[in-house]
């Protein structure tokens, strides 16, 4: 029984990881497609590298293409999902939610603290794990940032970061949208954490049949991005500017930059 | 020293209050005597108007011209949007024209879309003029900015986006309003519907208009100018600071929102100083711009920014040029490209007859007269000059407003500004 579920989380883990390949395999041919169009702002040398805010984005064809993709996949799959999200659920109950999950995953900041060498912020989060899952009730609320324990979302995209590693070239993602080839690596590592720490925790807590657990499992996956998609106001290619793609690359970038310097 | 420097303050601020008390009952209830963090920061929650928080939106999309041919390069900008929000018995109609760059779904006409819905109105709201997808779906020149042609276009619009929605809304009678650039066009609007009769508005508001729309540019092109200055790399290097501010205030992992609102939302955070304020002002302008411009360029071949003959797809990197244009300011805009399209259109233009055109002085004489309009701007809008103040208190007497503080734009979530808005087209 026991070993049964252990393959069903590998089961999980493995179309994760599927997935990431498949993202990534399919960033790379494109870039060997788009190689004519290149260029690279990253030396100081560089002609064009006081342009105002240039990246490095050599896969530039198949990122637009992609970011086109994700606009029609939010437009016509996602948003529709969560509009009805947001119709039948008031936003109390929908930050309650937002709340849990957060909750859940912050087990992944503790995770990057420890792998950062942050015991400070390990701490933190640790402590606000016991005071959110306990006096804020499964995390749906978050008393513990009203005692002084902020929020302090460490990924480990961040990770590779602070031990040195670049960004990488840009990379759009299909359905989860502006990234790099770093913080792709390490949005797949968070997922296979994530994915992990779930599995354990429905099965300490719902002690039903395994294909009962399956279903909570996929359940919860599935509420989990209707509401992070619920909680992230931006609307693809309604800032009003032909620029949006330099914009959100640029922003996206520099923050990520900023969060890993921090 | 110090008690001369308040005696100073106390004299510059004491015509401001006797306007106040000139133009309102009651106190005025605003906490900013600073434009620049009025501009900002706008109305804080307490100071507000209490608003419905979710109004039902309908969005629409219209072909405003059957020929018009959408470049690859704004495939996503096809169809003109706008919204409505509509009452379910018979009401007043009043459309809501948005500031300098605007979308229909910008926070201020949103609020104007609540505060009129709550009131009992239905509401049109559309874009400005100068915002992209306008210009792409349409402008009849497809160089905006001109009062006159903008105005056509406009016209043209709500008609369409009237007529689209029609059998959905039992209108009793029509009204109109505008803020910023789209005040101004309010004024040109009445007096074309004066002509056309299409819609023949009972009451009219113009919002913090501008009286000249070169001489308001040219107080946002210094705005820049003074702050971040126009090196190479000053817009790299001064964008990378606010976004670090931003990040370093809010710690997530998201930062996908960006827009004039959001450059808004990073200062909110901790109090910055004037130059901060005035940096952010002069910028988010500039972004505008440089969308209007690239945007008018693409859609009437001129050449200024894109060598005619070039080929944008979806997938062209458009670095170069928003490199280019975010190095253009309003001025630019003005001497290199509107000034000579018109003025080819045109020959006997004078630089001078244009820019005068460009303004409420060109239509003094109508604004007198007219009593369907009024105007409501601020003591201390940004974008004024004190003489352009007088003249809106001059040639709209009685039926101008003119609150104290406020800024360009930022009171106009506070409860007595609120009140008096509507109390306007309701009495």
């Amino acid at each position: 029984m026991h070993c049964n579920d252990n393959s069903r989380y590998w089961m999980r883990i493995v179309v994760v990881a599927f997935a990431m390949v498949v993202l990534v395999a399919s960033g790379t041919p494109a870039s060997a497609q788009e190689g004519a169009e290149a260029r690279k702002f990253t030396d100081p040398s560089d002609p064009g590298y006081e342009e105002p805010i240039a990246n490095y984005d050599p896969w530039e064809g198949f990122n637009r293409r992609m970011y086109k993709f994700n606009y029609g996949f939010d437009k016509y799959v996602y948003l529709p999902v969560v509009r009805g999200y947001q119709f039948i659920l008031p936003k109390v109950v929908r930050k309650g939610i937002a709340n849990f999950f957060n909750n859940l995953f912050e087990i992944r900041s503790v995770m990057n603290n420890l792998l950062q060498a942050d015991p400070k912020g390990a701490f933190d989060a640790t402590t606000r794990i016991v005071l959110n899952t306990t006096i804020g009730i499964a995390g749906v609320w978050d008393p513990a940032m009203h005692m002084g324990f902020n929020r302090d979302d460490e990924d480990f995209g961040q990770t590779l970061g602070v031990w040195g590693a670049g960004p990488g070239p840009y990379l759009v993602l299909p359905f989860l949208g502006p990234s790099s080839v770093r913080d792709g690596i390490g949005t797949g590592v968070d997922a296979a954490v994530g994915t992990i720490w779930t599995s354990w925790v429905i099965n300490e807590v719902y002690s039903r049949s395994a294909a009962e657990r399956d279903r909570l499992y996929w359940g919860l996956t599935g509420l989990y991005y209707i509401s992070k998609r619920s909680e992230i106001p931006f609307r693809y290619y309604e800032t009003g500017s032909p620029f949006e793609y330099e914009y959100v690359r640029y922003i996206y970038l520099k923050w990520r930059q900023v969060s890993i310097e921090r | 020293m110090k008690r001369f420097l308040l005696m100073v303050l106390w004299l510059l601020f004491m015509p401001a209050a006797m306007l106040h008390a000139a133009a309102t009952t009651g106190a005025y209830d605003y906490p900013f005597v600073n434009a620049y963090q009025a501009t900002v920061v706008g109305t804080p929650t307490i100071y507000r108007a209490e608003l419905p928080e979710e109004v039902p939106v309908e969005d629409y999309s219209l072909v405003v011209f059957e020929d018009r041919e959408i470049p690859d390069v704004f495939w996503y900008s096809e169809g003109l949007k706008f919204s409505l929000v509509r009452q379910e018995k018979r009401a007043p109609l009043i459309f809501v024209i948005g500031g300098t760059g605007a979308s229909y779904n910008s926070t201020k006409v949103k609020d104007l879309q609540r505060m009129f819905y709550q009131a009992g109105f239905s509401v049109i709201a559309l874009s400005s003029s100068v915002h992209m997808n306008f210009i792409v779906n349409a402008s009849t020149t497809k160089v905006p900015g001109h009062l006159i042609h903008d105005t056509e276009d406009l016209y043209r619009v709500m008609e369409k986006a009237y007529q689209k929605v029609a059998d959905r809304v039992d209108v009793s009678e029509f009204y109109l309003t505008g803020y910023s650039l789209g005040g101004t066009q309010a004024a040109f609007l009445t007096r074309l519907d004066e002509e056309r009769q299409v819609f023949n508005f009972k009451k009219v508001l113009m919002i913090n208009p501008a009286v000249n729309l070169f001489n308001s540019v040219g107080i946002i092109d210094q705005m820049l100018a003074d702050t971040v200055g126009d090196a190479p790399g000053a817009f790299n290097s001064y964008l990378g600071r606010v976004i670090r501010s931003f990040a370093t205030a809010f710690d997530r992992s998201d930062p996908l929102s960006f827009n004039e609102d959001f450059l808004y939302q990073v200062y909110k955070k901790k109090i910055p100083t004037d130059a901060a304020l005035e940096s952010l002002i002069g910028f988010s302008f500039r972004v505008s711009a440089s969308n209007m411009i690239f945007t008018s360029d693409v859609m009437s071949g001129y050449g200024l920014l894109v060598p005619p003959g070039t080929q944008l797809t979806q997938t062209t990197p458009l670095i170069d040029y928003l490199g280019a244009s975010l190095h253009m300011s309003f001025r630019d805009y003005y001497d290199r490209y509107f000034f000579p399209f018109y003025h080819a259109r045109n020959p006997l233009l004078t630089p001078e007859q244009l820019q005068y055109q460009m303004s409420l002085e060109s239509i003094a004489p109508y604004l007198r007269r007219t009593e369907k309009l009024a105007m409501m701007t601020n003591n201390d809008d940004l974008i004024l000059s004190p003489e352009e103040v007088a003249f809106l208190q001059d040639v709209f007497g009685p039926r101008a407003t003119i609150w104290p503080t406020g800024g360009h734009c930022g009171n106009l979530q506070q409860k007595d500004v609120v009140a008096f808005i509507v109390s306007y087209f309701k009495d």
